[in-house]
Parts: structure tokens; C-alpha cells; sequence
């Protein structure tokens, strides 16, 4: 199939993405600002790291299917996450910014789940039965993470005029990676053709209202048009073309399985 | 945020169809909803519930522990209060 090599990109991304996010967040477990919240975080990054093992675990059967890496190298799900280099990683810019402080964190989240949740709600009626069934059983878990940030944007946006001016800075930070979330990589086009991946411009005017809607309801004033072009510095993710940030996470994520490869425990 | 606590609420969960909801423990949250949440988030992680109940702790007035032997202890020799001492036909169970 003319379209396998992009299908195992695309699953990659949707896998790379949920990782890495959810591998920020779970950054926070043990130093949120309350109990609750902690515990609120860390179950979204616990959602996140699900999403992954299933898009990943899929995308270890179409690689090794396809027969393009050596035999006997059996490509696992733990493979694709802990040993591959920051280049192969298609996970968008947004997911691996460092998490700053809540107000930054709770920002990213936003955008993130705003965008997986257009995606994921597409997705359910993908033509490939894997992807669907996955996104149908992610699609719960992320109405309630944009639910759940939601809400803590209005409540910091119009909140005190510290939560506000905190909001504002994550604001000025993470608008410039919003455009890439609508961007297709190359691999996605001929997957739209197919039935089997979604056109992403048809997302982002859903994905405006809703962030509209709720920096309403927050006083917060909306930037506009998302940044970001095809190709441009702040497009590259998806096709392998990091910011500094990913590298230390890899460095954290991975440094066990690098430095005693097939540690189990 | 340490020096200004939220509210406590206390948490009911229902943890299924027909059941009651019962004290389930405690938390902090702003308001109603974000209890609502963070009871969801902290209290039904592992499939205990499907319905969730909040009260704000200060809502709640307790009986005094001092004053439990004069509230509790006169029930103890009353035994006939109990519907022991009815006839029940074998078909009816869990009575």
C-alpha cells in the first residue's frame, strides 16, 4: 500500500504527541500546587501515556509487518518510545514546551486538548478501524482534560490580577506553537486522500471558537489567527525538527533503557 | 495559596445504580464544581463510583461526642424497637 509508510508516521505522531505531554505533565506528580490538583495532573498524564502505548503498540505491528527494519529486530512499543533519537519524534512543538508555572502548564494543556479533542472526534470515523477504536476510547478521556483546563483558564484569567498577569506570560509564550496543530506534515496529506487521517484546516475554526469562547469568559484577549506557516521555524515537529526542549526530556525519559538496555523491573 | 486555604467539602459517592452514596472522605476545592472534580479525580480512579455528591464541611453539624451517652446509650435495652418479632414468609429475603 502506497499509503503504509505514511499511516506508520501519522500513528507515530498521534503516539509521540500523547507521550510527550504526558510525559511534561506527569513532571508535576508530587509538586502540584495543591493535593488535588496534583492528583488531577497526574491522571491526565496517566490518560496521556495510555493513548501512547496504544497508538505505539499499533505502530510496532505495522512496522514489523512492513518488514523494513532487519530480522529478529522486533520493534516493540517500548522500542519506538525510549529508543529512538529526537529527530524521529513527530510529536508537535506545543507538547515538549517545559512547563513553567501553573498558569503555563494549564495554558498548554488547553491548546493541546482543544486540538486532540477536534482530532480524536474526527478520527472516530477514520477509515482505518485501529485508529478509530483508539480515538473513540480517547475521545472520553479528553473531553474531560479540555473540560478540566477550561476551567482553569477562566479561573486564572479572571481571577486575581497575579493569576491574570501569569496567564497573559503564558499566553505571549505558547501562542506562536498553536499554528503547527493545523499545519499538516507531508505524511498526513495522502492520508486525508484516504479517509484515514483528518484534514486539519477543517479543525481549526472549531478549535478558534472554543478558545474564543473561553478567553471570554477569562478576559482574556484573543491573539488572532494562529501563527505559524508550512515549513516555517515554528512548524517543524511534526516532521522531526525539535525545539532544544525535547532533548532534555528524551535525555530524562530514556537515560535507563540507554544506559542498561532491556532493564525490566 | 498555603496561607489561604480553600474549603473543605466532604464527598459522597454513589458507587452503583440503586445504591446509596456514602461518605467517601474529604478534600479542598474553590468552589462546587472544581469539588465535583477533584472528587472525580481523587476519589473514583478506579471505577468506585458513578454519581458524586458535595457538601461544603461547614454545612455539616455533628452531633456532640460529649453528649453521646445520654443521646445513644438509652437505645441499647430497647430491643423490641427492632422488627424481630413478625412472622415472614420464607420468600422474602434480605429483610
Amino acid at each position: 500500500m502506497a499509503y503504509q509508510q505514511a499511516l506508520i508516521d501519522f500513528t507515530l505522531q498521534l503516539a509521540d504527541n500523547a507521550l510527550i505531554l504526558g510525559h511534561r505533565n506527569s513532571e508535576w506528580t508530587g509538586h502540584g500546587p495543591v493535593l488535588e490538583q496534583d492528583i488531577a495532573l497526574s491522571n491526565i498524564a496517566l490518560d496521556l501515556v495510555g493513548q501512547a502505548r496504544y497508538f505505539y503498540q499499533y505502530a510496532a505491528r505495522l512496522i514489523n509487518r512492513s518488514g523494513q527494519e532487519a530480522p529478529g529486530a522486533d520493534i516493540t512499543e517500548d522500542s519506538l518510545a525510549y529508543l529512538r533519537d529526537g529527530w524521529d519524534f513527530r510529536n508537535c512543538l506545543l507538547a515538549e514546551q517545559t512547563n513553567g508555572d501553573w498558569a503555563k502548564t494549564i495554558l498548554r494543556q488547553f491548546f493541546f486538548s482543544a486540538a486532540q479533542y477536534y482530532l480524536y472526534e474526527g478520527l472516530r470515523y477514520s477509515k482505518d478501524a485501529e485508529l478509530a477504536a483508539i480515538s473513540e476510547k480517547a475521545f472520553k478521556e479528553v473531553i474531560y482534560h479540555l473540560r478540566w483546563s477550561s476551567e482553569w483558564v477562566i479561573r486564572l484569567g479572571d481571577g486575581t490580577a497575579e493569576s491574570r498577569a501569569r496567564m497573559e506570560t503564558a499566553l505571549g509564550d505558547l501562542w506562536k506553537f498553536t499554528g503547527e496543530l493545523f499545519i499538516p506534515a507531508a505524511y498526513e496529506e495522502p492520508l486525508v486522500l484516504e479517509g484515514i487521517a483528518v484534514e486539519l484546516s477543517s479543525l481549526q475554526p472549531k478549535w478558534e471558537v472554543k478558545v474564543r469562547e473561553i478567553f471570554s469568559e477569562a478576559g482574556l484577549s484573543y491573539p488572532g489567527a494562529p501563527a505559524g506557516k508550512k515549513g516555517g521555524l515554528l512548524a517543524g515537529g511534526k516532521e522531526g525538527r525539535h525545539t532544544e526542549q525535547l532533548g532534555y526530556i528524551l535525555a530524562e525519559m530514556q537515560f535507563l533503557q540507554r544506559a542498561y538496555p532491556g532493564c525490566e523491573w | 495559596m498555603s496561607e489561604q486555604q480553600w474549603p473543605l467539602w466532604e464527598i459522597f459517592i454513589r458507587s452503583k445504580q440503586g445504591l446509596d452514596h456514602k461518605h467517601a472522605g474529604s478534600l479542598h476545592a474553590a468552589d462546587a464544581q472544581m469539588a465535583i472534580e477533584n472528587a472525580r479525580d481523587v476519589y473514583t480512579r478506579r471505577m468506585e463510583g458513578i454519581s458524586i455528591w458535595v457538601v461544603e464541611s461547614r454545612h455539616i453539624h455533628a452531633s456532640n461526642p460529649d453528649e453521646a451517652s445520654s443521646f445513644f446509650d438509652p437505645a441499647n435495652d430497647k430491643v423490641y424497637r427492632h422488627p424481630t418479632f413478625y412472622d415472614l414468609p420464607d420468600e422474602l429475603k434480605y429483610m
